[in-house]
């Protein structure tokens, strides 16, 4: 086929020569502010450190400059690029093409990259008075981890790579990923990870310069927040996709990917939750500074996992460049670590000891060990394909029914866990004080689980009714939370209940935040264990005119659409739900048929040779899901197409667009028995509710207080007066 | 019972409990798991035994009819093809020349893939460009 | 025409990142930014500590906290309380002497 030649200016041609200038400055500032920054830190000389903060700063700029320059070429449809080419064309939507930047290697390398820099500017900025000894040492990690992505970008996989001559059209994204969810999934998860080397980088720099108190936890509190919360949007927004999206119905398969997503969350919430106990009880330092490093490795890991080849999964490719330079990161970041954590044991002793099992450590000690312990199993199903292999010479993997099994037992004893944490105190908890605050949840859990029994068959799932009582028991633990909250003021105040809770709730968003986002895990369990324990899955195959029972559901198969059209021809099946005899919903799941630019597929047959994908039918309620998916036998139209193929071989694009019109009609008019999946799905939208709850609960927590301060710290500095005996004057 | 004694007994208490379940985990996942194959492997191997399957689907093989999908597999660089024989969900980025994964057990010469089994691998986003240009 | 601007950025950036460099190195401000950031630090510390005392109260007055544990924590809380506004005492009092 002969490529047409574009004649673009000259101007704009030039521009893929800037953007890797741009990536090269990029490396450069960022191996200097690298070397500055130590200089800096060994010389303990200011000035060498504002350098390096200032080259961060310059780092920052110049991606922002390379990633507008790539956005720009995107939208303008510059074929000069190979990126655009190759994930973009010119038909593709304006939003798509401005999200097509991070569906390629390259490109997501540039995000991480640019978010990397981005975040590393905001904290130095922040910083840039405060904490001389560590800061230095956190540019330079910083610093280093991006100069390597750039590196990365520059030897392996440039994004700036250069066409000429330019084709005329682009290859287009693959339609799969024209879906709103998947635009953003990128991004957000990416965010997760890069946001997650803030904390890993004054981690290391605490350590490097032995300043091992809690400084370093509280400067990067926030950013570790965002970290958790990021990564928790990108986990909800696959899983939603793969439910939405996608013709199987599930939304988790224990795919190596999700896995990789899901392990350095995990390890994370046990972080944020252990270095509160090293704020306050001056314990749990080892702890921390290995799950903030481990919680980072696991990153990269994730990161290198998507991109290496290394393991069979949906989204695990052929074996790429950049797998290897990544594992040897990994491998530097896990081995550097470990010697600084070894050499540095003095320091991290603990201050006092746990005294009491009652008490809020004790329950979190027990949390980071249920929290790794989860990791640890899902890492090891996870690799164990490599790990069989290095040990038996085979390839063995686990499936869903393993992971199953083992991460079912510690879920649900996290799931008690995310209700006692907020009952106890710090410190000792009195034997009457535990009896009095534990009565009323455990009251609830008993009943839940004897109500389920009586009125239900959750008898038969054990796991489920266990997630369901424990649910039951965090729910009404934090309801007691905030009325105890509301209580207490309102003794001490006066002021009507609910503006006593507003406030006492306000005065401490972060404990409160943090009991909203218990409180939204809680949910999302429970809609896990409905879901997974009490789905109704039945595959159905139906002629026009059929009808099925599936569960309460009748399922009635009226007709089947066709919408032909230039990018892809639709089939779309027309359900009628009812339930006890009232309309209940109409579904119409579709099969979209797109066509391949393979051109010995024919000019019928590339239409159904291409890529597939599915609408699924869903009604969402809040007792449940009905979920559909079609599959129409287009085999049928084997003979046609052959046919069509035949005489339209050199046919223009008129005579085609006619031939699939009327090829796709008939179908319609006469068709064959499809096959359909029905899925009724007993309470899963709590999910996602639960999900958001979280993340409402994480923003509240997060959300910066108003200083206005100055009068409380006076009268605690007066109460304090008589023990302090000097006769300094308050602040 | 004096605090230190306390601590020891804790530690050796989450040892314990660490080294059951790490037991617990190697001995039950050998026996759970399904060893993972290449069609130019799968030829020599067991035939009575479950195994995943793993390669490429051979473009101009595939087949629908009814519920059944008929195609053949092959290594990642095309050769060794053996045909496969499949029922349940396809999944939506199945097509040929993707890279998909069976699980099943070779009979008479073909592969019968269990229900609901097959996974196919999203289009490359990661590998070279079909411009053919190194990434 | 890029490549010029290419050159252009590159002096930029490298004008911008070595200005620090430039300035003259000083003892004084070093030792006064030391104390100034131990400063921040020590009010940090402070706040976290006002933060405990007042959640343990808060503890208490929801019976979450017996009264004899309640009291050995305050007591241990302010303690470490007063030794943090000790700190930040002698540290503003050697900056005021100074000036």
């Amino acid at each position: 086929m002969p490529v047409e030649v574009r004649h673009h200016d000259h101007g704009a041609s030039q521009l893929t020569l800037l953007g890797s200038a741009l990536l090269a400055a990029a490396l450069i500032a960022g191996l200097y502010a690298a070397g500055a920054a130590v200089q800096g830190a060994r010389r303990h000389d200011r000035r060498w450190v504002d350098s390096a903060r200032r080259a961060v700063y310059a780092v920052a700029g110049l991606l922002t400059a390379a990633v507008v320059i790539l956005e720009v070429a995107f939208v303008s449809d510059d074929f000069h690029f190979a990126l655009v080419a190759d994930h973009s064309s010119t038909t593709t939507p304006t939003f798509y093409k401005l999200t097509a930047m991070w569906s390629s290697q390259e490109g997501s390398l540039l995000l991480w990259a640019w978010v990397l820099s981005l975040a590393s500017s905001g904290v130095l900025y922040m910083t840039r008075r405060r904490h001389r000894e560590i800061v230095p040492w956190a540019t330079a990690v910083l610093a280093a981890i991006g100069s390597f992505f750039i590196g990365l970008m520059i030897f392996k996989a440039q994004p700036f790579a250069r066409l000429d001559p330019a084709p005329a059209e682009g290859t287009g994204l693959t339609p799969l990923l024209r879906n709103p969810y998947m635009a953003v999934h990128p991004p957000m998860l990416y965010s997760g990870y890069v946001l997650w080397s803030i904390p890993f980088a004054f981690c290391v720099g605490a350590l490097i310069s032995r300043r091992l108190d809690a400084s370093w936890i509280r400067t990067t509190r926030n950013f570790a927040l965002c970290a958790w919360t990021f990564l928790g949007i990108g986990l909800l927004l696959g899983s939603r996709w793969s439910y939405e999206e996608l013709g199987w119905g599930g939304y988790w398969g224990w795919d190596p990917v999700e896995n990789a997503a899901l392990m350095p969350w995990l390890v994370g919430t046990a972080f944020l939750h252990s270095v509160m106990v090293q704020e306050k009880r001056g314990i749990l330092k080892v702890w921390n500074v290995g799950l903030i490093c481990g919680t980072f490795c696991l990153c990269l890991l994730g990161t290198f996992l998507v991109r290496s080849g290394v393991l069979q999964s949906i989204h695990a490719f052929g074996a790429s460049t950049v797998g290897g330079p990544l594992l040897v990161l990994i491998a530097v970041v896990a081995i550097g670590s470990t010697l600084l954590i070894v050499t540095r044991l003095d320091g991290l002793r603990p201050e006092r000891r746990v005294d009491s099992l009652l008490s809020r450590e004790s329950i979190f000690l027990v949390n980071n060990v249920l929290l790794v312990g989860l990791a640890t199993v899902i890492f090891w199903g996870t690799f164990f394909p490599l790990i069989s292999e290095f040990f038996t010479g085979e390839k063995h993997s686990l499936a869903a029914p393993w992971f199953d099994r083992y991460v079912t037992p510690l879920g649900v004893l996290l799931v008690l866990f995310t209700g006692l944490g907020p009952l106890f105190a710090w410190g000792r908890l009195s034997g009457d004080a535990a009896r009095r605050l534990l009565l009323w949840p455990v009251l609830a859990a008993a009943a839940s689980i004897g109500v389920l029994l009586a009125v239900s068959d959750a008898g038969g799932h054990p796991w489920a009714l266990f997630v369901f009582g424990f649910a039951a028991f965090t729910l009404v633990a934090l309801a007691g939370e905030f009325r105890r909250a509301g209580a207490t003021r309102r003794a001490l105040t006066g002021e009507p209940f609910p503006r006593a809770l507003a406030t006492a709730v306000g005065r401490n968003r972060r404990r409160y935040g943090g009991y909203v986002v218990h409180a939204g895990i809680a949910l999302t369990l429970i809609g896990i264990a409905a879901s997974s324990s009490f789905q109704t899955n039945r595959d159905l195959r139906l002629r026009v005119g059929q009808t099925a029972k599936v569960g309460d559901y009748t399922i009635d198969y009226r007709r089947l659409s066709a919408d032909p059209r230039n990018e892809r021809i639709a089939f779309t099946a027309q359900l009628d739900v009812t339930r006890d005899g009232k309309h209940f919903a109409t579904l119409n799941p579709a099969r979209n048929y797109y066509p391949t630019q393979d051109p010995s597929a024919g000019a019928i047959g590339r239409y159904f040779m291409g890529e597939s994908t599915s609408e699924v039918g869903l009604k969402t309620g809040a007792g449940g899901d009905l979920w559909t998916a079609f599959q129409p036998d287009v085999s049928t139209l084997n003979p046609d197409i052959v046919r069509g193929n035949r005489m339209l071989a050199n046919a223009g694009p008129v005579a085609q667009g006619i031939a699939i019109d009327v090829l796709a009609q008939r179908y319609a008019q006469h068709p064959p028995p499809a096959s359909f999946r029905v899925i009724v799905n007993p309470l899963v939208g709590w999910i996602w509710i639960g999900a958001l709850i979280g993340v409402a609960g994480a923003v509240m927590a997060g959300w910066p207080a108003l200083e206005s301060r100055r009068r409380l710290e006076a009268a605690y500095r007066a109460r304090l007066g008589r023990e302090l005996g000097a006769a300094n004057p308050p602040a | 019972m004096d605090p230190s004694r306390k601590r020891k007994i804790r530690l050796v208490v989450a040892l314990s409990a660490a080294v059951l379940l790490a037991a617990g985990l190697v001995y039950t996942s050998f026996s759970a798991s399904t060893e993972a194959k290449e069609p130019s492997q799968i030829l020599h191997a067991d035939p009575g035994h479950t195994y995943q399957l793993t390669g490429k689907v051979v473009p101009g093989s595939v087949h629908h009819s009814g519920d059944q999908l008929d195609f053949r597999i092959s290594d990642r660089d095309g050769s060794d093809p053996i045909p496969v024989t499949y029922t349940g969900t396809v999944p939506d980025p199945f097509a040929p020349g993707r890279e998909v994964i069976v699980t099943g057990k070779l009979e008479n010469g073909t592969f019968v893939g269990e229900r609901d089994s097959l996974v196919t691998k999203c289009p490359s986003k990661f590998a070279t460009t079909t411009t053919g240009r190194a990434s | 025409m890029e490549f010029l601007l290419a050159v252009a950025i590159v002096v930029v950036v490298a004008w911008f990142v070595t200005a620090p460099l430039r300035d003259r190195p000083s003892r004084h401000d070093d030792e006064e930014d030391r104390a100034a950031a131990e400063l921040a630090a020590l009010e940090a510390r402070k706040k976290a500590k006002y933060r405990e005392i007042r959640d343990a109260e808060a503890d208490r007055a929801s019976g979450k906290l017996g009264e004899e544990d309640f009291r050995r924590l305050d007591r241990e809380l302010r303690a470490e309380a007063v030794a943090i506004l000790k700190r930040i005492d002698r540290l503003r009092g050697a900056g005021e002497r100074e000036t």
